[in-house]
């Protein structure tokens, strides 16, 4: 009996071991463990025994039983592991499969742009205005100084409505430093972005519509120390902190002193390229201290108030910060040009 | 406005570079666009002297020459042009040059003999006839060089022997010896067959051996216009050939300063406030202010005593004082029309204005070095001996100096004789009173005509000119007796005639100097610096600024300073922009932000981006016809359109009232383009008429359009549901539009409502609106007027308790009659349903087998729950059985 019990838990583990799967396992615990099985046959038998020997083969059979079964548990466990693993690789995919597309909407390139330059000013206390871009020719001109007779105002360089040349599209945002002076208490700081409107044939640096954002403010004691400051400030945020800069004298009516910024080229650290013509400037943006009879007109006495003002044209602000080649591009609406921003 | 820096140290002596120069000069205000080295493309060009020469041995045409060029030994050089002479200087393009064009001369052999660079004609240095007028060449027609156009009909036969009759007295003869003469022009000796001639001629392409037609009556060389001939019969016989210089010069000598080709030229953008920069001493005495160096001015200085006395010559009324504040004129007799002397020819080629005869060109040189323009007329078409500065009669017709002739108004100012005009004032001469060759009086008239009167003359004319540029800006009156006593100075120094002693000036305004209080406290206040009051007043003094103590006379030319902050200005442009301090603003701190118009178009823009719209931008104007296109009626009011008066095109005429053509435009291009799947956005403006002061109103319209990519109704319902659902606008609907859209598809289409408010209007575009944009597809837009989604836009949320208790859905599928919407559907219930329908979804529409015609089975999911309880099963189907009742009743709607 003994040889009968070592031979079972021989041929027993050795077929534990052999299975292949969980069905076999359990086929192999029915055909050793099960109520018909081998090791049960055989204590089957223990009542033939002699009372020395039963507890001895008893033993021996319960070692047998309990070798087997956690045998058959291990092998249980091995399979499972092996079953899961065999799952995982057959559900594996083909990672470079591309994923299912979500649609996903651009902002336009320009007011993408512009949002920049309205988070900068909004930071610094600046409020953001609209305004008309059907204007009246006495707030585009004559409040800022540009009287009867500046060639801005002729029929060759602006659209007008009527034949009294007094109601036309704006064609700088300009206007709306007059409205902000006539509508808010002091002291302003402003910015006005919006449509433009100048009599320009449609190239790749021109068209008869486009953006300007203007800034002003006005203050007791504001200097055009405080201009360049605060524009400094602002390109550096723009273009990064270091970006070097200069103001060079220019003429607007509705500013005296007035300059332009220039930024320092970006391609050619200055030394001259054809990106800035080789002048090793790029020029940015017009400014200056707003002109006293600008701030008289809107009854603000300039012996008390002074202010600074800019204007920058937004399109070329875009086309430089996403090297656009072409303005016609921005108002193309291509969606392949507006899906790369 | 181009500066010649030869002319400018004259004046003032600069040395810097021209990249040092254009910065300085930029920064100081004066902004340099470009600096252009007028020879910078030639290297290695010098002047030659051609000391022996022999005709090619094999060619027909070409000469070998041997050129002195100031090296040990003469260089040999071949030339194909034939107006060369054996002592002749000449330009010459050593081995290893370089011209203009990017041109490179090198060394090489032509024909088998060797050459060691080129001569070089006019065009070759980048000049012609106009710089140099000398160097104009009329050709002989050489008979050697006769190539007949039919070769069986030869006019001249090709054994023509000297004495041989051409026709008339024309006759073939050998040139037996050519010489040049110090006036360049050639004495020739010709062998007439028995007998000689020896006539003078200009021609230069002679040499010994030539046959030429020599005419026995006029004793002269033919040339090929004499002849009748076309240039193809004598195909080396052309009016180019190499530049023969007249100019003091030796060989060796380099050529560019030989002719002019030294000089650096400066190109200005002068802004319109600073008239008095666009002349030389303008620009001279910024530069003399700029690099702290000393202006010399010269003070003009006329001998005068030409014939006549000038009050019995010429009178002048100005009968418009206001249009005319002052005018100038001088007189000069016996006048000697000519080219003008090299160096001033180079000054004039140098700024750009291109050489004519020496009166002309006198009145260009003043006006480039004053800024005055100045205008010279032929005397003897002044009828009467009388100038009148006049309007123009109306329809009065002038035809000016350029051959066109205007029919002017009393707008324009003329010059006119007792008769007639003669010049359109401040813009152009007139045709009439032209200076020509034998012109022997000349007026020089130096005015000031009224800036506005000039430019609107000449806008009227189209006719902007330098003169009238300039005036446009308004000049300095006390200018023109100093340009006209310039001009006359240069009559006699060019010898060009007599000047007439006296000068006519009528003044018509007192002068008054415009003095300013200096106030060096407000002055730093306003610039943000310390400038001290000496450097405020020496700045002042380099720009001829008066200062005496705190009084400052401005000049006359400086008519723009009028305040302290153009006092300012002066003494920022030297102390220097960015010498001035960088500071941050003080004061009272403001909060910044957008209005809450502006946060809710953002937010706008966000969700439509997050659905998958792209932004656009589009023009505000467009043309009257997209009306048509999007099928509005003939009178339908929305077409009343701010019209611009004035504009580039029919297409961008009119501001528009719809953004729908805008929108339609751009899903065409796009369309056009083969892009497949299209969705677009623009929070865009339209301009109605109505607003306040004869302004439009500005609405604002969120405008969507798209196609392709699985877009249908539904699906840019879904969209605008979203957004107005994250607006948390409230009772939000869509209904078929009780008056007819054309734009859209008829069945397609839905006005939105929130609550009482029509916020706008979607479906699919009309397929006639779409065959009128050229487009064979189904478009998808809406319109929703920005204004009332700002009024729709619901409270912010407040936070509703999770329910606590499990919810019941029942599923029904109701058939009813076709017309009914599932809109009916839904609200009879919610109504029937009560407070214990959560939610109600439509999930299927059946037509079809089983069904029956005109039905449909419409299936909904039914979300019940109450607050305060578990519902059960039988609560749960009660309620639905009062829906379905209410559905059967209400809309004949039952149970499938």
């Amino acid at each position: 009996m003994k040889e009968t019990l070592e031979q079972i838990r021989r041929e027993a583990l050795a077929a534990l071991e052999g299975a292949r799967n969980a069905l076999e396992l359990d086929e192999l615990r029915v055909r050793y463990l099960g109520k018909k099985g081998a090791l049960t046959a055989v204590l089957k038998q223990m009542g033939r025994l002699s009372a020395e020997e039963r507890p001895v083969m008893g033993q021996l059979a319960n070692q047998v039983r309990a070798a087997l079964e956690g045998a058959l548990e291990t092998r249980g466990r091995e399979l499972e592991a092996k079953a899961l693993e065999d799952r995982l690789e057959a559900e594996a995919l083909d990672v470079t499969v591309p994923g299912k597309p979500v649609a996903r909407g651009h902002r336009h390139p320009m007011y993408i742009a512009l949002d920049e330059i309205k988070e900068i000013f909004i930071g610094m206390g600046f409020t953001v205005l609209d305004g008309p871009e059907v204007e009246l020719a006495e707030l585009n001109f004559d409040r800022l100084n540009a009287e009867e007779g500046h060639p801005s105002r002729d029929w060759s360089d602006t659209f007008y409505f009527d034949e009294d040349s007094r109601v036309m599209l704006r064609s700088q945002t300009s206007p709306m430093q007059v409205r902000a002076m006539d509508s808010m208490e002091l002291p302003i700081r402003i910015i006005a972005p919006g449509r433009v409107y100048r009599k320009d044939e449609v190239d790749a640096t021109h068209s008869p519509m486009f953006h300007q954002v203007e800034g002003m403010v006005i203050d007791k004691g504001v200097t055009m120390a405080d201009l360049k400051g605060t524009l400094n400030t602002v390109v550096e945020q723009l273009y990064g902190k270091g970006t070097k800069t200069r103001f060079r004298p220019h003429h607007f009516p509705f500013t005296e002193p007035s300059c332009e910024m220039d930024v320092q080229c970006h391609k050619c650290g200055g030394v001259g390229c054809p990106t800035c013509k080789g002048e090793g400037w790029i020029e940015l943006l017009g400014a200056g201290m707003i002109h006293p009879r600008v701030l008289e007109m809107s009854g603000i006495d300039p012996n008390v108030y002074s202010g600074w003002a800019f204007g920058i044209g937004l399109e070329r602000t875009a086309m430089r910060r996403f090297k656009i080649a072409d303005l016609r591009l921005i108002f193309e609406n291509d969606v392949r040009f507006l899906e790369q921003f | 406005m181009n500066l010649s820096r030869k002319w400018l140290n004259e004046f003032v002596t600069v040395t810097a570079s021209d990249k040092e120069f254009a910065e300085a000069m930029t920064l100081s205000g004066s902004k340099v666009e470009l600096t252009h080295d007028l020879g910078a493309e030639i290297s290695n060009v010098v002047v030659g002297q051609v000391t022996a020469m022999e005709r090619h041995p094999d060619s027909d045409h070409m000469w070998v020459c041997q050129v002195e060029v100031g090296q040990a030994q003469p260089v040999q050089i071949v030339t194909g042009a034939w107006n060369v002479h054996v002592g002749d200087l000449v330009p010459v393009a050593l081995h290893k040059s370089t011209l203009p064009g990017g041109k490179k001369i090198e060394k090489g052999k032509l024909r088998g003999v060797a050459s060691n660079g080129m001569l070089c004609g006019l065009y070759e240095l980048g000049l012609d006839e106009r710089d140099f007028p000398y160097a104009a060449i009329v050709p002989a027609a050489l008979l050697n060089d006769y190539h007949p156009l039919d070769k069986d009909k030869p006019s001249i036969p090709a054994d023509v022997q000297p004495g041989h009759k051409i026709y008339g007295p024309v006759v073939a003869a050998r040139v037996l010896e050519c010489v040049i003469q110090p006036d360049y022009t050639f004495h020739t000796c010709l062998d007439l067959g028995g007998s000689t001639a020896c006539p003078d001629t200009r021609c230069p392409n002679l040499h010994e051996g030539d046959m030429v037609a020599y005419n026995t009556k006029t004793d002269s060389i033919c040339t090929l216009e004499d002849l009748h001939a076309q240039q193809a019969e004598f195909p080396h016989c052309i009016p180019d050939g190499i530049f023969i210089l007249h100019e003091p010069c030796k060989p060796g000598d380099d050529i560019k300063p030989v002719i002019g080709l030294d000089d650096h030229v400066v190109e200005f953008e002068i802004t319109p406030n600073r008239p008095d920069c666009l002349s030389v001493i303008g620009l001279a005495r910024e530069a003399a202010a700029t690099f702290d160096t000393p202006l010399n001015l010269h003070n003009p200085v006329v001998k005068g005593g030409g014939p006549g006395v000038l009050p019995e010559l010429l009178d002048v009324e100005t009968p418009d004082p206001e249009l005319c504040p002052r005018y100038t004129a001088r007189m000069v007799r016996n006048v000697k029309i000519a080219p003008s002397p090299k160096w001033m020819r180079e000054r004039l080629r140098a700024m750009g204005v291109r050489p004519i005869n020496n009166i002309v060109d006198i009145t260009n040189y003043v006006m480039l070095e004053y800024g005055q323009p100045m205008h010279a007329f032929d005397y003897r078409y002044v009828k009467g001996g009388k100038i009148i500065v006049r309007r123009a009669a109306e329809g009065e017709k002038l035809t000016t100096l350029d051959g066109k002739e205007h029919t002017l108004t009393a707008n324009h100012l003329v010059i006119a004789d007792q008769h007639r005009a003669v010049g359109l004032a401040g813009i152009m001469g007139g045709l009439n009173s032209e200076i020509v060759a034998d012109t022997a009086d000349v007026v020089f008239e130096s005015a000031c005509f009224d800036g506005t009167c000039i430019r609107k003359g000449a806008l009227a004319l189209g006719m902007r000119t330098e003169a009238s540029a300039k005036f446009e800006k308004g000049l300095d009156p006390m200018n023109t007796l100093p340009a006209v006593e310039r001009a006359c100075e240069l009559v006699e120094l060019l010898g060009a005639g007599e000047v007439v002693d006296g000068t006519i000036d009528i003044l018509n305004f007192v002068p008054q100097p415009r003095v300013l209080r200096l106030e060096p406290d407000r002055i730093n206040g306003l610039l943000g610096t310390d400038v001290s009051q000496p450097e405020m007043v020496s700045i002042l003094k380099k720009l001829d600024f008066q200062v005496e103590g705190n009084q400052v006379t401005v000049p006359s030319w400086r008519g723009d300073v009028v305040g302290m902050a153009d006092l300012a200005e002066e003494v920022a442009r030297f102390h220097g922009y960015n010498n001035i301090p960088t500071t941050l603003m003080r004061g009272q701190t403001t909060l910044g932000g957008y209005s809450p118009e502006e946060t809710v178009e953002r937010q706008l823009g966000v969700m439509c981006r997050s659905m998958g719209f792209d932004e656009i931008i589009t023009y505000s104007f467009l043309s009257p016809t997209c009306y048509d296109k999007i099928r509005w009626a003939a009178d339908d009011p929305r077409r009343t359109s701010f019209k611009i008066l004035n504009p580039l095109g029919e297409d961008t005429s009119i501001m528009r009232t719809s953004v729908l053509p805008s929108m339609l435009e751009i899903l065409t291009r796009n369309y056009n383009y083969r892009n497949q799947n299209v969705r677009l956005y623009e929070v865009g403006r339209t301009y109605l008429p109505g607003g306040e002061h004869g302004l439009a109103v500005e609405n604002k319209v969120l405008s969507m359009g798209a196609y392709g990519g699985g877009m249908d109704f539904y699906t840019l319902k879904g969209a605008v549901e979203a957004i107005l659902n994250d607006l948390r606008a409230e009772d939000v609907r869509f209904e078929v539009p009780c008056v007819p859209n054309p734009s859209y598809h008829p069945g397609r289409v839905a006005d939105v409502y929130a609550g009482a408010r029509r916020i706008g209007v979607l479906g699919q575009i009309h397929p006639l609106v779409a065959q009128n944009y050229g487009v064979d597809a189904q478009f998808y837009c809406a319109e929703l007027d920005f204004q009332q989604l700002l009024a729709a836009k619901g409270a912010d949320p407040e936070y509703v308790p999770l329910p606590r208790f499990p919810s019941v859905t029942r599923d029904i599928a109701v058939v009813c009659e076709e017309k009914i919407t599932v809109g009916q559907l839904e609200d009879c219930i919610r109504s029937a349903g009560g407070k214990l329908i959560q939610q109600v979804s439509l999930f299927d529409i059946y037509r079809g087998k089983g069904i029956g015609e005109g039905k449909k089975s419409v299936a909904f999911n039914l979300v019940l729950r109450a607050d305060d309880r578990s519902l059960t099963g039988e609560e749960a189907d009660a309620d639905v059985k009062k829906v379905l009742e209410a559905l059967s009743s209400q809309l004949g709607a039952v149970l499938r």
